[in-house]
């Protein structure tokens, strides 16, 4: 099992991931720079967290062009396993591998402390080790988190039961209080159709060890190797 | 030639900045002030003297990289 995991000009989660995926996992991974094309043979491929191209113009609007976004792309379309984490969730909706946008929060400021979010879908390769339904805490550092979408994209993506992980608080109540952005029904991340492209805000990588408080984020990472093992 | 593209929020959309601004305004005494949206302009030099087609070409720049769609919409001035 190899991760991949992306690096932008300005990404400053590659370490975090490649730490979680190597150290904490055993597993293989690898840095793939974003001006190459070629993803080393990674099972699953990882867009971290960060501020690439420093969010000039728009977060993620400038990396989406980067030349490994076209591998991304064909690897995705073939079923392989890409997550999106912050920065990356944003790399991953402007470059159209996920649906909708992100705005500035609604408070108008960047936003870093620790989020509840309920589990709504088990069924992808990074969600499958949590139970549906439940709590997990994760933090968050960001300035554009609040997610949008046209009604017709908002509905579908309910309908097919798209949302990943929705913000909550601690007992699970999906209240208004508990959003930290102002994200459209309290949508913290989401995928694909075919749910093999994951993104989400909170940040896994950076709640994986017990060293670090909290170790919630592992899970996100085990799903993947449990998945790609299975397939 | 010289383009001017205006990036906005689209209508309906909500728009965080513009709604701080509209508070901050009603704050200074503004009190006329019904709404606010906040863009961005883009002052764009295109080699070239077709306006016709400079307008064609700023278009494709707005749609593929100045503005997102899904949220924002914009305009075209070709200024000279």
């Amino acid at each position: 099992m190899k991760f991949g995991i992306v690096v932008f000009p300005g990404s400053n989660c590659d370490e975090d991931c490649y730490h979680v995926a190597k150290d904490l996992l055993g597993c293989e991974a690898d840095y793939i720079w974003h001006h190459d094309r070629d993803l080393k043979g990674a099972d699953a491929v990882i867009l971290p967290g960060g501020f690439a191209y420093g969010d000039y113009l728009r977060a993620g609007a400038l990396a989406r062009f980067s030349p490994v976004m076209e591998s991304v792309a064909e690897f995705a379309k073939k079923g392989g396993a890409v997550l999106g984490i912050c920065n990356g969730f944003q790399v991953l909706l402007e470059a159209g591998l996920l649906p909708g946008a992100m705005q500035i929060n609604r408070g108008l400021r960047y936003v870093c402390r620790d989020v509840h979010m309920k589990v709504e879908n088990d069924a992808t390769p990074f969600t499958a080790l949590y139970p549906k339904g439940s709590v997990v805490k994760m933090p968050i550092g960001h300035m554009e988190g609040n997610y949008t979408a046209p009604p017709d994209v908002l509905g579908a993506l309910e309908r097919e039961g798209r949302v990943v992980f929705r913000y909550c608080d601690a007992e699970g109540r999906v209240v208004d209080s508990a959003n930290p952005n102002g994200s459209t029904a309290g949508i913290a991340g989401i995928c694909n159709r075919e749910g093999n492209v994951v993104g989400l805000m909170p940040h896994p990588d950076r709640c994986s060890e017990s060293l670090l408080g909290n170790d919630a984020g592992i899970k996100m990472f085990e799903s993947a190797v449990a998945a790609l093992a299975a397939r | 030639m010289k383009v001017e593209v205006r990036v906005y929020p689209r209508e309906g959309v909500l728009d965080p900045q513009g709604k701080a601004i509209a508070a901050a305004l009603g704050r200074l005494g503004h009190s006329g002030v019904r709404d606010v949206r906040a863009g961005k302009v883009f002052f764009i030099e295109i080699a070239g003297s077709d306006a016709k087609a400079i307008e064609a070409d700023a278009k494709k720049m707005a749609e593929e990289l100045l503005a997102n769609t899904t949220i924002e919409g914009f305009d075209i001035r070709v200024v000279a």
